[in-house]
């Protein structure tokens, strides 16, 4: 066959089970003691420096990082357990999640040693969150139109301009962050784009707003640049050319369970409204949600496993993610309908009506953020061999 | 589910030969079916699953699953899935597994047939695939409440007329009276919902291979057909119906794929084994409904054509889903299976392997 898609059915080692029970008791102590409760959780914003603390002393923080970066060099499958046990219970995990999935990765690829031997061993602690400036009001979808400009002067570099959306900054101790050093040229118009790393604790110039969800929630900001002085060694990887430097954590981004679990909540509370003996419309209901979370989950964990053997699942990878988000952003709409006749007064009612109009309310976001649909689709085009 | 495998390669190259799609569309009349059933009885693959000590080829499982995703790949239409099953329930009885095309019965929910004390069998199957070409049918039928399994000379049996959706035999059959040929003695965990189960795993398999062909059909033609001066697939419109149907695709193959290798491993047809079957049987259906539509209209009115290939395998794929429990059969028992143990048992219950 042509374009053979290739799910291989890969199975979680034993010592991934072992570390799931260990998750899932670190998970139950949590709640017990008050950290957080998985019924009111994803609505709050996430960031918990103490939590994050305590997950960075259990390992749990760059699992797959070298050792001597404080990471545990752990298989990625194992870090798959952690993601999945975490989002299922919607753990705050705002404060290291970036860094741990993507910000560290980066660093540990293109970063000077001294850099990676200050930075990293913090992330692992659990200390250092990190934010991602891509996006500018004029550049979203098309990356490569990023005007906000790096420069070059003594010693560094000087930004000037603005990101938009971006996640975390006003919490986060750096930006990852993708700058103009040049024209695009005539060949090549993703030319010009370096990319930095940027103290955005320590560094005068640069200005965060915050922009509110249309939720009430402050997640996002506008990150304004004013002369904002980055030196010279924080440049990540080959100057006006970052766009080479897309990498195989691509694909670990796209694949992961966090792809697809955004919105879980909604499916267990719509289980526990219809209660042990649903109809036949709320079991058929159930069952084809369940099935398709399983199918979900199965791929996802094959996309990770076949990249931990070394195989290249890109189309995969880009699959499960546009599948993974269109799941989780549809599951508020079906736990609606298949809750119409659910008793006023049964009793999680309130519970799950609660989370019902908050998942609404964020669906529309899931398949917008970290590339819509529609670039995605293009993407998984190319890998059938349409572009 | 490798690809460097020597089972897929030699089933691939059988169905190359002597069942291309587009030969079989094309022919006057069923000759191409003796050479094609031929074939697959002299390399040993209609006895994929029966251990070489009954008659059988001994491949294992997950090769067996292999051979069947690989035969919906090429929509085939000779009772290749039904024989195969039937050696497996035959074998796994530990009945001598006959040659020739064989099918298997019940093939549907709640469905029973009885062996009186007389020792013939009372009762009606229906939506049995290829009994109508069958030369013996593999039975699960009641001794005392008890299942057993027996195996029936077809021509003894009263098998009505009907074709599926693709023109396939599908037939009810009555077994009133028929004395079967050989009956084994119970055997723990092999019953009617453990044929079902298995039933709904080959057409799972079956299924998946479709979809990956009209997938590949699909963005061959997108390639070729030209509108307004390009190529259909330059347009972001059909490109991105056609990113769907990969998605959709994707979804079968990894769905029938874990379900075929849960299986191998399995002992028994336990929980674990149900929420696979369960849910590939689901998904894949779902994945056959919405891969067919996309297929068609990106084919325009040359796929609505008798003499174009692409029926071959959407009509399959409509009917397959509907073999051995639809996606609504098998959506409520997981259901009320999730609902009993409760939300808290949901994620543990998913979050496993
Ligand atoms: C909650 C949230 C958090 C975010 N966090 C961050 C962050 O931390 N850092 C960061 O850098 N960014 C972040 N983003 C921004 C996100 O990456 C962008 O929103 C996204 O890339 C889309 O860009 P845009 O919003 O400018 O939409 P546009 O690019 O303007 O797209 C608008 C619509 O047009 C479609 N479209 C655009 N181009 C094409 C095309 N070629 N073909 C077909 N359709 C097209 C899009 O798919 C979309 O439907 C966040 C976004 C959200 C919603």
């Amino acid at each position: 066959m042509s374009s053979a898609i290739q799910f291989d059915p890969i199975r979680l080692p034993p010592e991934c089970e072992a570390l799931r029970v260990e998750v899932r008791e670190f998970l139950k102590e949590e709640i017990a003691a008050g950290t957080f409760d998985p019924i009111t959780a994803p609505y709050r914003d996430g960031f918990n420096p103490e939590f994050s603390r305590r997950v960075g002393e259990k390992g749990w923080i760059g699992l797959t990082w070298p050792k001597k970066y404080g990471g545990q060099e752990r298989s990625f499958l194992e870090r798959y357990v952690v993601t999945e046990e975490f989002r299922a219970v919607s753990a705050p995990t705002r404060v290291h999640f970036t860094a741990d999935r993507q910000s560290g990765p980066v660093l540990i690829k293109y970063a000077p040693e001294d850099i990676k031997m200050d930075i990293l061993p913090r992330i692992t602690r659990g200390e250092c969150s990190f934010c991602i400036g891509m996006s500018e009001p004029g550049s979203g979808s098309d990356l490569f139109a990023a005007s906000t400009r790096a420069t070059k002067t003594d010693g560094g570099y000087l930004i000037n301009g603005a990101k938009v959306w971006t996640s975390s900054a006003h919490v986060a101790d750096y930006m990852i962050g993708l700058f103009r050093t040049s024209a695009s040229t005539e060949e090549n118009r993703r030319h010009g784009l370096t990319s930095f790393l940027v103290d955005m604790k320590n560094t005068p110039g640069i200005t965060v707003n915050p922009i509110n969800h249309m939720t009430g929630v402050h997640e996002f900001n506008e990150v304004v640049f004013e002369d904002a002085f980055v030196p010279d060694d924080h440049v990540l990887g080959e100057i006006d050319s970052a766009w080479k430097q897309a990498t195989s954590e691509l694909a670990y981004e796209r694949s992961g369970p966090e792809r697809f679990l955004e919105t879980i909540y909604i499916l267990t509370e719509l289980v526990r409204s219809l209660g042990e003996k649903p109809d036949k419309r709320g079991a058929e209901g159930i069952g084809r949600l369940v099935a398709q979370l399983h199918t979900l989950r199965r791929m996802s964990v094959s996309v990770n496993g076949m990249l931990q053997a070394g195989k290249e699942p890109t189309l995969e990878g880009s699959i499960v993610k546009d599948m993974g988000t269109q799941w989780e952003q549809k599951l508020p709409l079906r736990a609606r309908e298949l809750a119409a006749f659910v008793d006023e007064d049964a009793g999680n009612r309130a519970d799950f009506d609660e989370l019902l109009r908050f998942a609404t309310m964020i669906a529309p976001k899931l398949t917008i953020q970290g590339g819509t649909t529609e670039v995605l689709r293009g993407i998984i085009a190319r890998g059938l061999g349409l572009r | 589910m490798s690809d460097d495998n020597i089972i897929i390669d030699a089933t691939t190259r059988i169905f190359q030969d002597l069942c291309d799609p587009q030969t079989v569309t094309n022919a006057a009349d069923a000759s191409w079916k003796t050479p094609l059933w031929e074939a697959l009885e002299e390399s040993g693959l209609t006895q994929a699953w029966t251990p070489d000590d009954l008659g059988g080829a001994g491949a294992t499982i997950v090769d067996g699953f292999d051979v069947l995703r690989v035969s919906g790949e090429f929509a085939v239409p000779v009772p290749l899935a039904e024989t195969l099953l039937a050696g497996w329930l035959l074998s796994r009885a530990g009945i001598v597994v006959p040659p020739g095309a064989m099918t298997i019965a019940p093939a549907r929910r709640g469905e029973q047939l009885t062996l009186g004390n007389d020792g013939a069998l009372v009762g009606k199957a229906r939506d049995i695939p290829f009994a109508g070409e069958a030369e013996k049918i593999a039975v699960i039928a009641r001794r005392g409440g008890t299942p057993v399994v027996a195996l029936v000379d077809r021509a003894a049996c009263a098998v009505s007329e009907g074709s599926s959706l693709a023109g396939d035999p599908r037939n009810s059959v009555g077994f009133d009276g028929v004395v079967p040929q050989a009956i084994s003695e119970p055997v723990d965990g092999l019953d009617e919902d453990a044929l079902m189960q298995m039933g709904a795993a080959v057409r799972a398999a079956q299924m998946a291979g479709a979809l990956q062909a009209i997938l590949d059909i699909s963005v061959e033609y997108s390639k070729e057909r030209v509108a307004f001066e390009r190529p259909i697939g330059k347009f972001q419109a059909v490109q991105h119906n056609l990113a769907r149907l990969g998605g959709e695709a994707a979804a079968a193959i990894a769905a029938a794929g874990s379900l075929a290798d849960t299986i191998g491993r399995a002992e028994r047809f336990d929980d674990q084994v149900f929420l696979e079957v369960a849910s590939a049987k689901i998904r894949v259906g779902e994945a056959a409904g919405e891969g067919a539509a996309i297929a068609h209209q990106a084919h325009g009115a040359i796929g609505f054509t008798a003499e174009h290939i692409l029926h071959r395998f959407t009509t399959r794929l409509w009917s397959w889903r509907d073999d051995f429990g639809s996606e609504s059969v098998w959506a409520v028992r997981l259901g009320e299976m999730v609902a009993a143990r409760g939300a808290d048992e949901l994620w543990p219950m998913v979050a496993t392997q």
